[in-house]
């Protein structure tokens, strides 16, 4: 009822671990699949190893939750030894990389390409190097990257990630497309602050930090039904979605794959089984068969 | 019950520091005048703004008030060093489960983080903590200034030979030591709870760092039982630094 075709992979269901939500180690990789999930994003990797931010890095409350982690991270080549490979895992992984300088791209998507996992998922949300503009912001950047991943990447399929702080998410992805991405994933964090009034500063010690969770979905919605009007390739929704209506209300507005990250703060690692029950149970209850029926159907007029 | 689940909260919440007391050469707890639903083993977060937030073991609480007890090993213990009664301090939790608090039971600790004691080992006298606060207890020091010459864990293994009505250990402090009283303990097949530490950032079990095999130590532990901890190869051997690398335990404790 729930399996999905998602760049010619089959998923058994739609829901994927987003990336930064565990998937540090190998072992949380089955322990999500044991608890559901259709697939599993590592947490992002680059050419280098990253301790990342101080705390607090991460907290919540109202449905809003924060987080500055700084990209910490092992490092693709301490990464190639941990992991030794990615696709005789117990569901299909999705590698998730990026790099400061455009050439690093390249270099860490080829060695993740080397590790075979199902898809390389491209973070090009990092602070920018070579160019004043975050490459996120900038259709020739994001397009610029995306040809390096993709000719790095040999058959693996690759799909960038886009952010939300953007003036037109429309053009980005449209670059994206045209540059060779095989998926969009959308959406990362989009950026906030919140100051304790207490202390008198603010909580992250970044400072700055992504917003995520329900706080996020109506933006992630919006991005998702933007790009689904732009491009023809499958869309990876991502932010906010929390049970099963979330993902239904995603899958209206176009997107194919499922993310869930934060979802696992407020449902446990269990997220993954009980959005899939509630999807389902929706899907009886309105005789619905396939997900493809409700694909995209909010664009009709 | 779907407004529940999203309700959840975990911000900082700037509290006083109502005592602090010295405990021993570094070693400080600090008393907040503030209820906390903790249960023995329990931990929270810590946060001293411009500094860094990080793991504590709540080691004391009443219906009223809450301490935690710090000993001073680098930048954050040494900034919490410096507070005085007054100042304030942000704390989220209590977080992770709790020891199981059967009768029959031996604890066996080393360091700080102890809720309640009966063999502790320090490394000196100076290093001792809690010594008034808990009668009773057998202590040892390295160096034998107090207490039993040696470790505690040949302490363990003399009790359990000569106490057959010990049903359960329970232990905390430095993780080679803990391994050896697993091993004693299996050896004696008495049962044994044991509270591991990793590095944690986030403490509800998101950044994935502070896995111990497919064991998030901040949510499933920091207490784990000896079927479980038999079960952990990680367990006495490999650790993650805050980057996520795996490396041995050793190399853990003296990096960061
Ligand atoms: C569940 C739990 C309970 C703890 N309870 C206590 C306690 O009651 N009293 C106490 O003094 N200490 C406790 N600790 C350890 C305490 O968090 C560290 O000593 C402290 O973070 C050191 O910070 P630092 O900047 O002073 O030293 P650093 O130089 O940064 O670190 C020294 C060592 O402390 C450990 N450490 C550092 N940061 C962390 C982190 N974020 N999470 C886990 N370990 C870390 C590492 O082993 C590191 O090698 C606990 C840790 C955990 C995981
Ligand atoms: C703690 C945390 C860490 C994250 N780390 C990454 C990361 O390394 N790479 C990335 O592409 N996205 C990262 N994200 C963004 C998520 O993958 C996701 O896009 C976003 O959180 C929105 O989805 P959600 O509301 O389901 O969490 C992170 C999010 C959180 C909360």
């Amino acid at each position: 009822m729930l399996q999905t075709k998602l760049c010619k992979i089959k998923l058994k269901n739609p829901t994927i671990l987003a990336s930064g939500i565990l998937g540090v180690t190998k072992e949380s990789v089955d322990r999500i699949g044991k608890r559901g999930a259709g697939a599993v994003t590592l947490k992002s990797l680059c050419h280098e190893e990253r301790a990342g931010n101080s705390n607090p890095t991460m907290f919540s409350y109202d449905g809003i939750f924060l987080n500055a982690v700084g990209l910490p991270g092992q490092g693709i080549d301490s990464a190639m030894k941990d992991f030794a490979r990615l696709d005789n895992l117990s569901l299909p992984v999705i590698g998730s990389i990026y790099g400061y300088r455009i050439g690093q791209f390249g270099e860490v998507a080829k060695k993740m390409a080397s590790l075979k996992p199902a898809v390389i998922e491209v973070d090009i949300s990092c602070p920018h190097m070579d160019y004043g503009k975050p490459y996120y912001a900038d259709p020739e950047l994001t397009a610029k990257v995306t040809k390096i991943v993709k000719l790095n990447s040999g058959k693996i399929p690759v799909s960038i990630k886009l952010s939300p702080n953007v003036y037109d998410i429309k053009e980005i992805a449209h670059a994206a497309e045209k540059a060779g991405a095989d998926a969009i994933t959308a959406i990362n964090t989009t950026s906030g602050m919140v100051i304790d009034i207490d202390a008198g500063k603010p909580i992250l010690d970044n400072k700055i930090g992504g917003v995520s969770g329900p706080a996020l979905k109506p933006i992630a919605v919006r991005c998702v039904y933007e790009i689904y009007e732009t491009v023809k390739i499958p869309i990876i929704g991502t932010g906010g979605i929390t049970y099963g209506k979330d993902a239904i209300e995603m899958t209206m507005a176009g997107a194919t794959g499922i993310g869930i990250g934060t979802a696992i703060y407020y449902r446990g690692n269990d997220v993954f089984r009980k959005v899939c029950g509630e999807i389902m149970q929706w899907m009886k209850k309105n005789k619905m068969k396939n997900l493809d029926e409700i694909r995209g159907i909010a664009h009709k007029r | 019950m779907q407004q529940t689940e999203t309700c959840r909260t975990d911000i900082p919440q700037m509290l006083e520091i109502a005592d602090v007391v010295q405990e021993g050469k570094g070693q400080k707890s600090f008393f907040f005048r503030h209820s906390i639903a903790s249960k023995p083993g329990q931990f929270i977060m810590a946060w001293l703004p411009s500094v860094d937030e990080k793991p504590m073991a709540i080691s004391y609480h009443n219906k009223k008030e809450f301490a935690f007890t710090s000993q001073s090993i680098g930048i954050f213990t040494n900034a919490l060093d410096k507070l005085k009664k007054g100042n304030k301090l942000g704390i989220r939790g209590p977080y992770g489960n709790s020891f199981s608090t059967k009768p029959n039971a031996c604890v066996v600790a080393g360091g700080v983080g102890l809720s309640s004691v009966s063999i502790y080992g320090a490394r000196s006298m100076e290093h001792l903590i809690y010594r008034k606060r808990f009668k009773n207890m057998m202590i040892t020091t390295d160096d034998g200034s107090f207490g039993r010459k040696g470790f505690t864990t040949d302490a363990l293994d003399e009790v359990l030979s000569r106490n057959k009505k010990i049903k359960i250990v329970y232990t905390c402090g430095p993780e080679i030591m803990m391994k050896k009283i697993f091993e004693i303990c299996q050896k004696h097949k008495v049962e044994l709870e044991a509270s591991l530490e990793r590095y944690m950032a986030c403490g509800f079990g998101i950044c994935g760092k502070c896995m111990i095999n497919d064991k998030i130590c901040c949510i499933d532990g920091p207490i784990f039982n000896s079927k479980q901890l038999n079960q952990m190869s990680d367990f006495g051997n490999f650790a993650r630094l805050k980057s996520g690398r795996k490396v041995t335990i050793k190399e853990y404790h003296s990096t960061h």
